[in-house]
C-alpha cells in the first residue's frame, strides 16, 4: 500500500517534472494575478498592503484552478486511469496519491513563493509569514475540493470550465478562513491562532471527504 | 417490469410506469389545492394583513420572499435526500426526482434573491448587503447553477445522475460550513444586519398569512416537482426510443414496418 501509494507521487511528479509541470504554469499565472491587482486598483502602496493577503488569497484559489482539469483527464484519456482502477489497491488511495502529487507541485510552490510576491503588494514581514502559513495551511483543502470537480469532469471534453463553476462556491469557506487568518495577524482583534485551526480543520475535512467523493466520482462514471 | 404482487406500496409507487399513472391521477388535484391556497395566501397576505407600523407597505414582500427562502433550501433538503436514494440503491425515480428539482430550487432561490435586494432597498438602503444570510443564499444558488451546468454537459442520463448525486452530497456538506463561516467572518468585520424573524415575536396577523403563503409555495413547489419528473421520465423514454430504433436501423432493418415489427417496443417496455 504505501509502496504503491509512493509509486504513484513518484510517478506523478515525474510526469508534472518532465511535461513542461503545471506547477510552473501556476505560478506564473499567480505572479500574473498579483501583478494585475496594482494596475486595477492604483499603485496606492497603503491600500496594497491592506488587502495584500486578500490578493494572495484569492490569486491562490484560481491558480489552484490551473491543471486542475488535467488531473484526472490525462490518465482518462491515455487509459492509465483504468489501470489504476483495476489495481489491487484501493481506489481512495490512487485519488490520494494523485491529489498529493498535485498539491506538492502547485498548492506548496504557491506558498512558499507567496513571501516573495508578498513584497509586490507591500506586505511588511509579520503579514508575509502569517500570510504564507495561512497558505500552507489551506491550499490542501483548495486542491482537495478541485480533485472532486476534476473527478466529476474527468471524462468531459473541455471540463476546465465546468469544472470551475463546480469548485468555486465550494472554495469560499476555505478562503474565507485563509483571509481571515491572514488578516487577523496584521489586527490584534482577533487571536491568529483561532481562524488557523479552523482552516487546518478544513483542510483535514476536504481531504476526507474529497478522497471519498473523487473516488466516487471516478468509480461511478464508467 | 412485471407486476409484482407482493412488493410493498412504495416499491410500486416509485415504478416509473406506476408514477406515470398516480402523478398523473394526482397532479390535476395538486395543482387546484395549492392555486387554491395561493389565492387564499394572496388574499389574506394583501387585504387582510395590516402594514407594518414601520415598514410600511413594503412589509408584503415578505410573503412572497420568505416562502421562495423556503423553497430554496427545501428543494436542496429534497435533492440531498434524491442523491442518497441515487447512490445506494440506484433507484430510476431517484435521480429523475433530483434533476427536476435542481431548476425549481434554483428558480426559487433566484426568487428569494430578488425579493430579498427589492425589500433591502427601502429598509436598508441597499440592494445588496453582504452579510450572512445574503451571501449564504448566493452560494446557494451559484451551487444550483454548478449542478444543472453539470447536467447539462453529461449526455448519459445515468453517468449524470451519479456525477450529480456525489456534487449535490459534497455541497450539501459544504452549506452549514458556508453559513457558519460567514456569520463568524460579518460578525468580525461588520455589524450582522442579520433579518431576523424568531416565529413567535411575529404578530399573528401576519403569522397566519405567511404561513397560509408558504403553505402554498410549498404544495405549489411538489405540484411543479410532480410534472417536472413526468416530463424527464417521457423524455427519457423518447431518448430510449430514439437509440433504439437507431440500433435496429443500423442493424440492417428496413425503414418502414408495418404493424408488429413497429409496436414491438412498446412505451412501457423502455425505460
Amino acid at each position: 500500500m504505501i509502496r504503491a501509494f509512493r509509486a504513484l507521487v513518484a510517478r506523478d511528479l515525474t510526469l508534472a517534472a518532465r511535461v513542461g509541470g503545471s506547477g510552473a504554469l501556476s505560478l506564473v499565472f499567480f505572479l500574473m494575478i498579483v501583478a494585475l491587482v496594482p494596475f486595477a486598483l492604483g499603485p496606492d502602496l497603503n491600500l496594497l498592503s491592506r488587502i495584500g493577503p486578500a490578493i494572495l488569497w484569492l490569486a491562490a484559489v484560481l491558480a489552484t484552478l490551473i491543471g486542475l482539469d488535467r488531473l484526472f483527464q490525462a490518465d482518462e484519456e491515455d487509459g492509465s486511469l483504468d489501470l489504476m482502477t483495476g489495481a489491487p489497491v484501493p481506489l481512495e488511495l490512487v485519488v490520494l496519491a494523485k491529489v498529493a502529487a498535485h498539491w506538492l507541485t502547485t498548492g506548496l510552490p504557491l506558498a512558499l513563493a507567496s513571501p516573495l510576491f508578498g513584497l509586490l503588494v507591500a506586505l511588511d514581514g509579520t503579514a508575509m509569514a502569517a500570510t504564507a502559513l495561512t497558505l500552507l495551511v489551506g491550499t490542501p483543502a483548495l486542491t482537495f475540493v478541485g480533485a472532486v470537480g476534476a473527478a466529476l469532469t474527468a471524462s468531459i471534453r473541455r471540463g476546465g470550465l465546468i469544472l470551475a463553476v463546480l469548485v468555486l462556491p465550494l472554495m469560499i469557506p476555505t478562503l474565507i478562513f485563509g483571509v481571515s487568518a491572514a488578516q487577523s495577524a496584521l489586527s490584534d482583534t482577533v487571536p491568529f491562532a483561532t481562524p488557523l485551526t479552523i482552516l487546518a480543520a478544513l483542510s483535514l475535512i476536504a481531504a476526507v471527504v474529497g478522497t471519498l467523493a473523487a473516488a466516487a466520482a471516478l468509480r461511478w462514471s464508467e | 417490469m412485471s407486476a409484482l404482487p407482493s412488493t410493498s406500496l412504495w416499491t410500486r409507487l416509485s415504478n416509473p410506469g406506476h408514477f406515470l399513472r398516480w402523478s398523473g391521477a394526482a397532479g390535476p388535484w395538486l395543482a387546484g389545492l395549492s392555486a387554491l391556497t395561493l389565492g387564499l395566501g394572496l388574499y389574506l397576505s394583501w387585504f387582510v394583513a395590516p402594514p407594518d407600523y414601520q415598514q410600511g407597505e413594503t412589509v408584503r414582500i415578505m410573503f412572497i420572499h420568505v416562502p421562495a427562502a423556503w423553497l430554496g433550501v427545501f428543494f436542496y433538503g429534497s435533492m440531498t435526500l434524491s442523491a442518497i436514494g441515487t447512490l445506494v440503491w440506484r433507484h430510476p425515480l431517484a435521480d429523475v426526482a433530483q434533476r427536476a428539482a435542481a431548476p425549481i430550487g434554483a428558480a426559487f432561490t433566484l426568487i428569494c434573491l430578488v425579493t430579498g435586494s427589492l425589500w433591502g432597498k427601502p429598509m436598508w438602503g441597499t440592494y445588496w448587503v453582504w452579510d450572512a444570510r445574503l451571501t449564504s443564499m448566493l452560494v446557494l444558488f451559484l451551487i444550483y447553477c454548478g449542478i444543472i451546468a453539470l447536467w447539462r454537459t453529461m449526455e448519459d442520463p445515468n453517468r449524470a445522475a451519479r456525477a450529480v448525486a456525489i456534487l449535490t452530497l459534497v455541497g450539501a456538506v459544504n452549506l452549514p460550513i458556508i453559513k457558519f463561516s460567514v456569520n463568524w467572518w460579518s460578525t468580525l468585520h461588520q455589524p450582522a444586519s442579520i433579518l431576523r424573524m424568531g416565529g413567535p415575536t411575529i404578530d399573528p396577523s401576519m403569522l397566519y398569512p405567511l404561513l397560509t403563503m408558504i403553505a402554498a409555495a410549498t404544495l405549489l413547489g411538489v405540484t411543479l416537482h410532480l410534472y417536472a419528473m413526468r416530463t424527464e421520465i417521457l423524455r427519457r423514454r423518447v431518448r430510449t426510443l430514439t437509440i433504439r430504433e437507431a440500433e435496429r436501423l443500423d442493424a440492417g432493418a428496413p425503414v418502414l414496418v408495418p404493424g408488429p415489427a413497429a409496436g414491438s417496443t412498446p412505451l412501457g417496455q423502455a425505460l
